[in-house]
């Protein structure tokens, strides 16, 4: 539970003996009083904090939160995957992801996004990539973090080394070109369909 | 000029370094600084075609102008275009763009 909220029982009006949370203070805004001050774009060594990075996006104005969650999967192309250890520039991520944000907001005027990448070793079932999109509604969340994370696989200065039982191969995609008309306009036509 | 060239992903494990200074002449461009790379590195002239490069913290182009003290890095392809429907964009290759 969030410091600051408090478990209560329902009143006794309502049907069964369930519990729920509250915050005294706004008892309808969901994420605000446990909201954490972390960065909404962020390139980690860390285990990403799905619940976290969703609260730095939140507010009492959301009606919709779109999370999408990148995890590391137990194959490719019909091999057993160990783990992925992902390296990035940086100082470039974070200049990238800048710049996504930028774009997200130009087309969803709207919307507040947050965009974790972890870097390092990341094992089977963790998640390698968070990205949280808030808006009034839930068009414009669902919208803006399919979006942002088309953008983030076409241009963040992000490798995957992947390694199976017996080996290890980098995965290498397309070109980063963040001028890239076509590409942008595919990201938005995917975040549309 | 003195630049500090950085290498990542495959090409950091082709070259095995993945940065060191480099002294460049006056004028120097990305180009200056990829040319000089492979001079060293013979092995990762095969990956100009596929490259993107930066220049401090912010994408750049082989005609890209490089200064005293900036750091260049030369990137492979990202590993996020290889996605069910992906496309290889052709048109976007430093070699061709401005």
């Amino acid at each position: 539970m969030r410091p600051g909220w408090a478990a209560v029982t329902a009143p006794s009006s309502t049907s069964g003996g369930y519990t729920e949370i509250v915050d005294p203070a706004q008892p309808s805004a969901v994420g605000v009083a446990g909201r954490q001050e972390i960065e909404r774009l962020a390139v980690t060594q860390t285990v990403l904090d799905v619940a976290a990075i969703s609260a730095s996006v939140a507010s009492a104005a959301t009606g919709g939160l779109t999370i999408f969650t990148g995890l590391v999967r137990d194959h490719n192309g019909g091999r057993r995957v160990r783990w992925i250890d992902y390296e990035a520039h940086v100082a470039l991520a974070g200049t990238v992801l800048a710049r996504i944000d930028r774009e997200t907001i130009g087309r969803w005027p709207g919307v507040a996004l947050a965009i974790h990448h972890r870097i390092g070793r990341v094992g089977v079932g963790e998640a390698s990539v968070v990205i949280a999109a808030a808006s009034a509604h839930r068009g414009d969340a669902f919208a803006a973090c399919r979006f942002a994370i088309e953008r983030v696989k076409q241009i963040a200065p992000v490798w995957k080394h992947e390694h199976f039982e017996d080996g290890a191969v980098w995965v290498e995609g397309a070109t980063a070109d963040p001028e890239d008309e076509a590409a942008l306009q595919l990201a938005v036509q995917r975040a549309c369909s | 000029m003195l630049v500090t060239v950085r290498l990542f992903a495959r090409l950091r494990e082709i070259a095995g370094r993945d940065e060191w200074p480099q002294q460049l002449p006056a004028e120097a461009t990305v180009r200056t600084a990829w040319d000089a790379t492979i001079r060293e590195f013979p092995a990762l002239a095969a990956y100009e075609r596929s490259l993107s490069a930066a220049v401090n913290a912010d994408y750049a182009r082989f005609t890209t102008p490089l200064h005293d003290g900036d750091e260049v890095a030369f990137l492979p392809p990202v590993s996020g275009g290889q996605t069910d429907d992906s496309r290889r964009p052709t048109d976007a290759r430093l070699t061709t763009a401005g």
